[in-house]
């Protein structure tokens, strides 16, 4: 009998319909987990898997020896490389090509590259404005790599241990 | 005498409540379904026969892309029944981050279906505050394998990499107070494990929030109490798994049934329904995010105890660690010859099955002899909850036509494959 007009009264006082009220009245006056991107941003990961980039020794010589590792073992096909011998009869890619419209971001290639050339970054803001936009080339690449080096070199050395 | 006929309706593919792109043709008699005909196919990729021109290790980033909410378990299933063929032992540690990130999984699963299922209902805030909670979840994805959601972590002998002893954290910014700042990285300041154990301390708080939202909320109940109703009986002839079985009242878990990795060292229940409606399948689901926690709980305890390889040492199918790879010759030919030819595996076939957050997931793959499967076929769970549709939905509503698509926790990825 209790247990009825508890029943009965919750009901009619809509008391469930209030607790749940009271729960979101509460978030509403709390803090945000809200953050002010793009001047705050979320952080990220040493692993992270952003746009590509391609490495130099640091005494300016090209890493990519075109074993063409990455080429074969990209899942979606989006690595074309040719090569050549150069004047010294040292093996240079002549052509590196990712289609970052194909590319699925496994980071395979950066696992695969046997001379840490080929990398994986943090960026994930780029964009193109035309379809052949993302379509990086070897300069393209090097231009990223040379620009963010020392993230990179950074985040590679952390990583290290774990590889 | 007036002529009635029955009207058809086209229901999606582009309706926010058809889950992506599920097309219905409805036969309606006023505002009763009479048949609902799901119609699909938009999101065909050929998964199973792209896998067929590729290697084993080049499919695992594809298996992601199956049901792109609970990632990590299709990687699982399709590496086991690798390494069920191969006879590939995995070290125990690889097979604690296995579990954990399972859970982990599905946790990442369970919350964004619960949040679409009540924003189709008619809940907007329990929608924003799952969300909130998946970012956390999406950070420890990040931080394992550095994707936050296609994370190609898994592997053929264990997993890519240990977990990490840092928690990536905030910058200041001249936009945020160093104070604020400092209170974001409150619970990043460990490692990994760490950041995962206070996440475990603070969930079940929110499950209790977001059951205050919905649980015994009049509007709630009125929308799915008696709403597609199954029958044990029928569940199992339509060939159900996961919640939508045991919101039916069937025990069928196949962690506990067909135990892999290290589930049969693990404690966790099984929550089982009694009606078989929506309402019973939303409690199932809700408990076993509880049970998740649990899991979860116990594999940081083991994986801070002890410590060990993550990943088989046998080189002939996992690569060699890079330091060998630079020094050694014969790893960097074992290294060359994984990430060209790939492995082969023995001819024969297998069949492996995980408990995916949706049903049982599988994947049985023929191999000929080659580097490559012969053919890949992929169990969805999903594709026999859909095929129930119709039956489901007899005789409802079409505002109940949302909550059994809800219920069913559809996802396109799987389905059409």
């Amino acid at each position: 009998m209790r247990k009825l007009v508890s029943n009965i009264s919750k009901s009619l006082s809509l008391y469930e319909l209030l607790k749940g009220m009271k729960l979101t009245l509460s978030y509403f006056f709390a803090k945000k987990v809200t953050i002010q991107y793009p001047e705050q941003k979320t952080p990220q990961s040493p692993r992270f898997r952003g746009l590509h980039a391609l490495r130099r020794y640091p005494n300016g010589e090209e890493r990519c020896i075109a074993c063409k590792l990455c080429e074969a073992v990209c899942p979606a096909m989006a690595i074309t490389i040719e090569s050549e011998l150069r004047e010294d009869n040292s093996r240079r890619t002549t052509r590196y090509d990712i289609d970052l419209t194909k590319c699925i971001f496994c980071g395979f290639c950066e696992e695969s590259c046997p001379v840490d050339s080929i990398v994986e970054t943090r960026i994930f803001e780029y964009h193109g404005e035309e379809r052949g936009d993302l379509l990086y080339t070897k300069d393209m690449l090097l231009d990223v790599g040379k620009k963010y080096e020392k993230q990179i070199a950074k985040d590679r050395q952390q990583e290290a241990k774990y590889r | 005498m007036a002529e009635i006929k029955n009207y058809t309706m086209n229901f999606g593919p582009q309706h926010p409540a058809a889950h992506g792109v599920l097309r219905l043709v409805l036969e309606l008699d006023g505002e009763v379904i009479q048949r609902a005909d799901p119609h699909i196919g938009l999101l065909h990729r050929a998964t199973e026969k792209l896998a067929e021109n590729r290697t084993y290790i080049q499919s695992v980033p594809y298996m992601d892309r199956l049901d792109y909410v609970s990632m990590m378990m299709n990687e699982h299933a399709f590496v086991m029944a690798i390494e069920k063929m191969l006879n590939l032992k995995v070290p125990v540690r690889a097979q604690y981050i296995r579990v954990l990130f399972d859970e982990i999984t599905r946790l990442l699963n369970h919350l964004l279906w619960l949040g679409c299922h009540a924003l189709d209902v008619g809940a907007m805030s329990v929608f924003l505050y799952t969300f909130r909670e998946r970012e956390d979840l999406f950070d420890c994805y990040e931080a394992v394998s550095g994707a936050r959601m296609h994370a190609a972590y898994y592997r053929p002998g264990g997993v890519y990499r240990d977990l990490p002893d840092h928690m990536p954290q905030y910058q200041n910014t001249r936009f945020s107070r160093p104070s604020e700042t400092h209170k974001l990285n409150e619970n990043r300041q460990g490692s990994l494990l760490d950041f995962i154990e206070d996440f475990a301390t603070r969930f079940p708080g929110y499950i209790d929030e977001y059951e205050t939202l919905l649980t015994d909320n009049r509007i709630w109940k009125q929308r799915t109490v008696g709403i597609g109703v199954v029958s044990p009986e029928r569940a199992i002839e339509l060939g159900f798994t996961g919640p939508m079985l045991r919101g039916s009242g069937i025990e069928w878990d196949l962690r506990k049934k067909q135990p892999y990795e290290v589930y049969d060292k693990l404690d966790f229940d099984i929550p089982v329904g009694v009606e078989g409606d929506c309402y019973d399948r939303y409690l199932v689901r809700i408990e076993e995010m509880r049970q998740s926690v649990h899991l979860i709980k116990q594999c940081t305890k083991w994986l801070r105890e002890n410590s060990g390889p993550v990943i088989s040492d046998n080189q002939k199918f996992a690569p060699p660690k890079r330091t060998d790879m630079k020094e050694d010759m014969e790893s960097m030919i074992h290294h060359f010859k994984l990430f060209t030819e790939g492995f082969h595996l023995p001819k024969g076939e297998a069949y492996a099955a995980v408990e995916h957050p949706k049903g049982e997931f599988g994947i049985y793959m023929v191999s000929d002899g080659a580097n490559k499967p012969y053919r890949l076929k992929i169990r969805a769970p999903g594709f026999a909850h859909l095929a129930s549709l119709d039956e489901m939905t007899k005789g409802h509503m079409i505002s109940d036509l949302v909550a059994i698509i809800g219920t069913q926790d559809i996802v396109f990825g799987e389905i059409d494959r």
